[in-house]
């Protein structure tokens, strides 16, 4: 098999080919490094990686390699590469959450899921972008660069986690790990023509992801296919004593529930608050679509009602910045950081932290830091922080009653295909109304998956669908994922990701880049 | 509610620890006022007898056991540190000098 065939394989078949001797990790490793570096630089490159992690990756691949011609038992994924969020902190690469503050930190420990991934020896290819502090929906935030969607250059890969997203669907890895507050997995998922799942909240250690939203962040799998998916999440799930607010169930049976291969008799409920008006006509057929498939297959769908789905939005947008206030009190540019001293006397503490924090934060880290200053204090604490737990309550019942009536809700992912570069980087409201269909579940706490659903009339850009279950059902979304999935590429005649458009190399001009900053 | 403005934001700036400058506290008062006038139904969509949430699945009492766990060394907690001396992270004047 060819390089170019090897990384548009599932990390399923990469570890079936490793685990036969077909091809070695080192072969595998060093095929996505040459694709990183044939499409990612440049200035139309898709600039998916901050970081590319190319020497310890080759030497984790070389360990596995020797392991296994010492016939040792490992792991199903042990040498099949995988890309990091840069949100995820990592022992021996840089972790900078696309921030200023951070630029060059180096974490003196791994994140819980970066102990098992490397327990599962798997090689870390590099850390990927995102918006500041994951605060954002189209990667436009970053402090270090856009990233590029590969299907169309000049439209954003979603976010925050379109590194992640867009690496994936660039072949320059076959998995990536990305976090999920409101949406951050599966919106980058749906418009790259990609599977991301949001795993249920606390089946996934936190420890070591820096934090937004302490409530609704959840670490979680990104992937080409819903079994990929399925595989990783068993890797990095499971109990964590460095994490309160972990479950203690095990990480199991969800490869299984992906391998089953029928929803014969599933009642799948579409919700109604979550498609219809606002939503893109070209989104609509594609779900419409995929409703179809699903009851040829012999699910049975009806339609629920969620009724404070209307109120979810504005919600989150209270919980999300008065938990992120919080949690970014901590870069002050004393323990950690950069420090940026006042232009005039005196230069006192207060002062340093406020000339710090004004230089090492980006302008949505600042709007959403000073939003949830607001929402906490007093005087509108009740109005706004308590009005918007009690929301939750709602929301809660509203998926209570749904899971009441069938196994699964479906809805589209996201209500439009991905907009072009800098459309919406002024209008933050609308930038946040790309998360609608995706919020509840984080306020829920909830498992949510997104698979491709095709391409959308209008404009041949990947649609995303969405797949929820009850709280600690997470089986459930992988089950009909792969169903549907199945189902879909039948009638396509293979991956979505086979109609994208090949990527021109922008090696040569990457190269040339880098020779000129040598020789300055 | 109130709406939001610079007078707002510059206080609220000051509580956050952010410096801002004239034109930053304009447009983040524009931007936000937006944005708390799109939030406000939240405030009468659940009466005071729905219960608040603060996580989407509670749990009590988690404890681990009492034994020393997961410690960085000295030289490990240092090490991002932007300022250090003798072992111990080194901040500016915490008071303004008469």
């Amino acid at each position: 098999m060819s390089a170019s065939a090897l990384i548009r394989s599932s990390a399923a078949v990469m570890a079936a080919k490793l685990a036969s001797g077909e091809i070695t990790s080192v072969e595998l490793v060093q095929a996505h490094l040459d694709r990183i570096a044939e499409v990612d630089g440049g200035e139309r490159g898709i600039h998916a990686f901050l970081h590319v992690n190319a020497e310890e990756a080759l030497a984790v691949a070389a360990d596995v390699d020797a392991r296994r011609a010492a016939s040792e038992e490992l792991h199903e994924l042990a040498g099949v590469p995988i890309a990091i969020k840069d949100l995820i902190v990592t022992k021996g690469q840089p972790t900078t959450a696309a921030s200023k503050i951070l630029e060059g930190w180096m974490s003196p420990y791994d994140a819980t899921v970066i102990k098992k991934i490397r327990a599962a020896r798997m090689p870390m290819l590099g850390k990927t972008n995102l918006d500041e502090f994951a605060m954002g929906s189209s990667t436009e935030h970053s402090a270090y660069g856009i990233t590029r969607n590969p299907w169309d250059l000049d439209r954003i890969p979603g976010g925050s986690g379109g590194g992640s997203a867009a690496a994936v669907a660039a072949f320059e890895a076959p998995l990536a790990l990305g976090t999920d507050t409101g949406g951050s997995i599966r919106q980058p998922g749906a418009v790259t023509g990609t599977v991301g799942v949001k795993p249920t909240y606390g089946a996934v250690s936190r420890y070591g992801a820096i934090a937004m939203a302490s409530s609704l962040d959840q670490i979680g799998p990104v992937s080409r296919t819903v079994l990929d998916a399925a595989l990783l999440q068993e890797v990095i799930g499971g109990h964590d004593p460095l994490d309160s607010t972990s479950l203690t169930d095990p990480s199991t049976g969800l490869a299984d529930a992906a391998r089953l291969g029928n929803v014969a008799g599933m009642k799948i409920g579409v919700v109604k608050e979550l498609h219809g008006e606002g939503f893109q006509a070209g989104v609509e057929n594609r779900f419409n679509e995929s409703l179809d498939l699903l009851r040829e297959a012999g699910a049975e769908i009806v339609e629920v009602s969620c009724p404070n789905f209307k109120y979810a939005l504005g919600a989150y947008y209270l919980i999300m910045p008065s938990e992120a206030s919080s949690n970014l009190a901590k870069f002050d540019g004393v323990r950690f950081g950069n420090r940026t001293l006042p232009t005039d006397a005196p230069l006192t503490i207060e002062r340093v932290m406020a000339a710090t924090r004004a230089a090492g934060f980006g302008d949505e880290v600042k709007r959403r830091i000073i939003l949830g200053t607001y929402a906490l204090s007093a005087g509108y604490y009740d109005a706004y922080y308590g009005s918007a737990q009690r929301v939750r309550t709602l929301v809660q019942r509203d998926f209570e009653a749904a899971f009441a009536q069938v196994d699964v809700l479906i809805s589209p992912t996201t209500p439009t295909t991905a907009f072009k570069l800098g459309e919406k980087i002024d209008d933050p409201l609308s930038m946040y109304l790309l998360d609608i269909a995706t919020i509840p579940a984080n306020l829920a706490g909830i498992p949510g998956l997104t698979l491709p659903g095709g391409l959308a009339d209008e404009d041949g850009l990947p649609v995303g669908i969405q797949l929820l279950a009850p709280a600690r059902e997470d089986a459930r979304v992988y089950r009909v994922g792969a169903v549907l999935e199945s189902l879909l590429e039948t009638k396509w005649g293979g991956p979505i990701l086979d109609q994208a458009p090949a990527l021109a190399s922008t090696a040569d001009e990457a190269t040339a880049k880098i020779a000129a900053e040598e020789a300055n | 509610m109130a709406a939001i403005n610079r007078d707002d934001v510059a206080h609220l700036a000051q509580l956050a620890h952010i410096e801002m400058s004239d034109e930053e506290l304009e447009s983040m008062a524009t931007e936000l006022a937006v944005i708390v006038d799109a939030v406000k139904s939240v405030s009468e969509a659940a009466g005071a007898d729905v219960p608040a949430t603060s996580h989407p699945i509670p749990l009590t009492n988690v404890m681990r056991e009492d034994v020393v766990g997961h410690v960085l060394t000295v030289e490990e907690a240092l090490s991002g540190a932007p300022d250090a001396a003798d072992g111990r992270f080194k901040v500016p004047a915490i008071l303004e000098e008469s």
